[in-house]
């Protein structure tokens, strides 16, 4: 049984087409999905959200067909491109922010937010504003508030792209090490080879709104090297 | 050597033309309001005798009643004008460019022409069962209630804009973090859209409190000047066609006072550049 399973799902935003994309990711995986901007990779990654809406096709996530379902019945972790924090909380509450809704108790939910805090490196911002915060330090809370719910599928969207070099690599070793400890398959919207290489299990390439290679790095770098270097420089 | 001082900078034709415009603008209102003042004056009448023109009976009932229906209103207009703010910032749907231009209507009518519309919606047309059902509870639409409607229709769409205008301030990708967080679409209004766009609210909920609170136009035309349906503008007006200027002038400042406050509330609240 697959972790996130896609069958022929067809998208539209404006005139942009998302086109039959089938996919499986297996759970335990760390899946890359890299393309040029406008490729459709945020898009998809909206439809495995629930954000938006298949034109066709199914979406399966541990083997149960969430098509239908709403963003909240989904079970997801999330972290956006720009780390979506709110910015009129402080990092504590927005660490727990999803905990009242999933019906933790306050001390069990004060008692996880510091958890994840310590585990992250973040335990002495937890009273602090998230403006005040650098770029990594934004991304590790928005993080840290993705796995509060405990979910099995963590979905991110460029999580470092703007990062400078050293947050970059900080953040891309935190998130194959919380990859491996929470037992988690993770879907990754990347730009970067080196990310792709790191990370990444196994690794997809969107091109036109069409998912046109799934495979190992090694082997897709082969295949499509020339591609692969343009999209880095994209 | 050469001494040199601190040097001018030199402000431009164009400058100066704005800058003057904006400052003759403002010394005008500044000019009403004193002639308000002055005429006070130059009638020898004290703070304690002006004081003692707004102590008369007539004058505190239409205080009450400003009071009253205008917080009545208020209430009305955020229950209702916060929710079409975020369905004309949020959702796209058929009509929608012609309900952004309706909601605005009743700012652009004169507001007599309210009045009438209003007096010929519950005289002949679909406000008759609605008068009825008013009338079976013993409520007369010459009373409070019927304030309450003309002050509603006038104030509202300042609200409307103001809501529309702060969720359009808050990042829609928030709302969408928030939903695959475990919101549902109500969880996302209140505990993201609301705390976000929290000071333009506020600050559209007091604008439409300041208008709701000098509605007169269509009060003239719809409920009248009864003794029991005077409010301020009404009671000002009044006093003025009986020839108590005094007691006219010393209502106006009040209604300059609380305007002027309401102002000043929305401005300290509403961020710079915030369209309101």
């Amino acid at each position: 049984m697959s972790a996130l399973l896609l069958e022929g799902i067809e998208l539209r935003a404006g005139s942009f087409r998302v086109e039959k994309v089938d996919l499986a990711v297996e759970p335990g995986e760390y899946f890359m999905l890299m393309g040029h901007t406008g490729a459709g990779k945020s898009l998809l990654m909206k439809a495995v959200c629930g954000l938006q809406p298949p034109e066709a096709g199914r979406v399966a996530i541990a083997g149960r067909d969430v098509t239908g379902l709403e963003p909240r019945e989904r079970g997801l972790g999330y972290v956006p491109q720009n780390s979506g924090l709110f910015p009129n909380l402080d990092v504590r509450a927005n660490i727990g922010f999803a905990l009242d809704l999933l019906g933790v108790g306050n001390a069990e939910a004060a008692g996880r937010t510091e958890a994840l805090a310590e585990e992250l490196g973040i335990a002495t911002l937890l009273d602090r504003s998230v403006g005040n915060l650098s770029g990594g330090e934004q991304q590790k809370v928005a993080l840290a508030r993705a796995l509060s719910r405990r979910p099995k599928l963590l979905l991110l969207d460029e999580p470092v792209s703007a990062l400078d070099e050293l947050a970059r690599e900080e953040i891309c070793e935190l998130l194959g090490r919380v990859h491996r400890e929470h037992g988690l398959t993770t879907l990754h919207i990347c730009h970067s080879r080196g990310e792709a290489a790191t990370l990444g299990s196994r690794v997809g390439m969107m091109n036109g709104g069409r998912l046109i290679a799934t495979g190992p790095w090694s082997e897709l770098e082969h295949r499509l090297g020339g591609m692969l270097v343009r999209e880095e420089r994209s | 050597m050469t001494a040199t001082g601190p040097r001018r900078r030199r402000i431009s034709k164009f400058k100066a033309l704005c800058l003057g415009m904006l400052a003759a603008f403002a010394m005008l209102i500044a000019m009403l309001v004193l002639a308000d003042l002055s005429y006070l004056s130059s009638k020898g009448l004290s703070p304690g005798e002006v004081l003692g023109l707004l102590g008369q009976r007539r004058v505190i009932f239409a205080l009450r009643m400003s009071v009253a229906t205008s917080l009545t209103t208020l209430i009305l207009i955020l229950f209702t004008a916060v929710p079409m703010g975020y369905a004309l910032s949020r959702y796209r749907f058929p009509g929608r460019v012609l309900a952004n231009t309706i909601v605005d209507v009743p700012i652009i009518l004169p507001p007599v022409v309210t009045g009438i519309s209003l007096l010929a919606l519950f005289s002949f047309g679909l406000g008759q069962p609605i008068k009825d059902a008013l009338a079976a509870l013993e409520i007369s639409l010459i009373s409070g209630v019927g304030i309450v409607m003309c002050q509603y229709l006038v104030a509202v769409p300042y609200c409307i804009r103001s809501a529309k205008t702060a969720f359009e301030g808050v990042p829609a990708g928030l709302e969408q973090v928030a939903r695959v967080l475990g919101c549902s679409d109500w969880n996302v209004f209140w505990r993201v859209s609301v705390p976000l766009a929290r000071n333009g609210l506020v600050a559209g909920g007091v604008m439409a409190w300041a208008r709701a609170i000098g509605v007169f136009g269509p009060l003239m035309v719809f409920v009248g000047t009864g003794p029991r349906v005077l409010v301020m503008p009404t009671t000002l007006w009044l006093e003025l066609s009986i020839g108590n200027i005094e007691t006219a002038i010393a209502i106006a400042l009040i209604m300059l006072s609380l305007a002027g406050a309401a102002l000043a509330l929305v401005h300290w609240l509403a961020p710079e550049g915030t369209a309101i």
